[in-house]
């Protein structure tokens, strides 16, 4: 498996850190992981609620020194 | 020995770009110490955001084009020979035309392109507003259109954030204009859980549409579209019948980036201070190209340019650095055929737009204009 892809979303209003998952996940293959980074604590809650209704899933989320981190695994 | 720049894509920032620089270092320019050469794809340049007004009939087509040559300052050595592989770790770049160029500062500008093949059945199925062939084609659809369920997609990534609510505002005003609003239906879709990724500009559209009785359907990313049936369905499971879509399909980057091997979907890796590939920093990245998490728009193209030709110019003539880019944005909002409203932001500064009215959208259309005097580093 090729290593986790990480998204440095911090300080992106628009188009915004699901914005920039949404397009990251499109060119992943099943099964690999990516990490994205946002200083919007909003992404906390809103990655893994549209992660969860789509289908992939949340590896991990947490809080940084300064950001917010989600990890989502490509599943379908 | 002279100096070459080589910017590779002559859209709005290597426009932008080029004739800026050139007037920074006129002087070099003269006594032969540095060369900017251009490689583009078309010898003119269409002013995009015109397109917005083609299928509303609100446009003429001749007024988006102008010659290249001509927007160009004469001093700018340009080509129309596409770029089909960029080298940075031998600094070459080859053409087309079996031409090799080698450059001592490259600038990749090639900007993004449509991809509704992306997702099944798109392309067939939708109409789209994005280059001149299906704005024309969604202008003769709209004529024929006599009332029913239109469904306007938005699908990511894509340039120019505002324009989905931009058409869908004025596809109802031009519905009404023609007297079948009472027949039509709209349904605007957006991939995230609000109706824009810019939370005051969705906290602003969220009444708009429930006013204009416009419906919406949020995280709503396209799986298919049967064009057969007229139905479109979401990754989420959602499956909506239309009449008429239109939609505003995924994007890539240029194909050249990923031939080069220089950026998954054609997005160049990009420091986004520095606006340079992050380990090469004589190769700078600027406008859609870039993989930065902010808007894919004209508006940031231009204060990247910005930024670039300061540093580019202060590089050839002192060997240093003049300035960071900070994030900002602007943006207008056409909010309908008579009003607008804008946005402005940057990595520090969250968006605060104001109440729309209707002489923001007159300095919209006055832009319109303006934007050549842009391109030519006037402005
Ligand atoms: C309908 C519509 C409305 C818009 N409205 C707005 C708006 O209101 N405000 C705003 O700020 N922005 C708007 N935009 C977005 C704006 O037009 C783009 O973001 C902007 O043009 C990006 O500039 P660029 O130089 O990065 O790319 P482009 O202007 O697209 O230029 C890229 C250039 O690179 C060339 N190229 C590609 N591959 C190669 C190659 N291999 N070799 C050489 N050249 C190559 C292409 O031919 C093209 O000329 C709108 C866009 C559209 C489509």
């Amino acid at each position: 498996m090729s290593e986790r892809k990480i998204i440095d979303a911090r300080g992106s209003f628009c188009p915004g850190p699901l914005m920039e998952l949404i397009a990251a996940l499109k060119l992943m293959e099943i099964g690999e992981e990516v990490e994205i980074w946002s200083t919007d604590q909003g992404t906390a809650k809103d990655v893994p609620e549209w992660a969860a209704k789509v289908g992939h899933e949340t590896v991990d989320s947490g809080e940084k020194e300064d950001h917010w981190f989600v990890v989502v695994k490509k599943t379908k | 020995m002279s100096k070459k720049v080589l910017i590779v894509g002559g859209g709005l920032a290597g426009t932008i770009i080029a004739n800026g620089l050139i007037r920074h270092i006129g002087e070099e320019i003269r006594k032969g110490d540095v060369s900017i050469t251009m490689l583009g794809t078309s010898d003119t340049h269409m002013y995009q955001p015109g397109l917005l007004y083609i299928p509303f009939g609100k446009i003429r087509e001749r007024e988006l084009f102008r010659p290249q040559r001509k927007v160009l300052d004469k001093r700018v050595i340009f080509h129309i020979d596409p770029a089909t592989n960029i080298d940075v770790e031998n600094k070459k770049v080859t053409c087309n035309s079996g031409t090799v160029h080698d450059y001592d500062y490259l600038v990749i500008a090639t900007g993004s392109r449509l991809m509704p093949q992306n997702i099944p059945g798109l392309a067939e199925g939708a109409h789209w507003l994005y280059d001149l062939e299906g704005a024309r084609k969604m202008r003769d659809a709209l004529d024929k259109f006599e009332g029913g369920k239109i469904v306007v997609n938005v699908n990511a990534p894509h340039k120019c954030p505002v324009a989905p609510l931009e058409i869908t505002f004025m596809l109802k005003e031009y519905l009404e204009g023609k007297g079948l609003w009472d027949k039509t239906e709209i349904t605007y879709t957006y991939p995230i859980g609000r109706l824009h990724a810019l939370e005051p500009v969705a906290e602003w559209a969220k009444p708009a549409m429930d006013e204009a009785g416009i419906k919406y359907e949020t995280f709503f990313n396209t799986k298919e579209v049967d064009p057969a049936g007229k139905t479109i369905e979401s990754e989420e499971g959602v499956t909506l019948d239309y009449d008429f879509l239109v939609t505003i399909p995924p994007h890539n980057g240029a194909e050249v980036i990923t031939e080069s091997g220089l950026g998954d979907g054609g997005w160049v890796p990009t420091d986004r201070k520095k606006l340079t590939h992050p380990e090469h920093s004589d190769v700078f990245v600027c406008g859609d190209t870039t993989n930065i998490p902010i808007s894919k728009a004209g508006s940031t193209a231009h204060f990247e340019a910005d930024t670039v030709i300061d540093n580019l110019a202060s590089l050839l003539t002192e060997g240093r650095w003049a300035r960071d880019y900070d994030g900002k944005v602007f943006c207008f909002v056409e909010t309908g055929m008579k009003t607008g409203t804008y946005v402005w932001f940057n990595y520090e500064t969250p968006p605060n737009p104001g109440a729309p009215s209707q002489m923001i959208h007159w300095f919209k259309l006055a832009y319109n204009r303006l934007y050549w005097l842009s391109a030519r580093g006037l402005l």
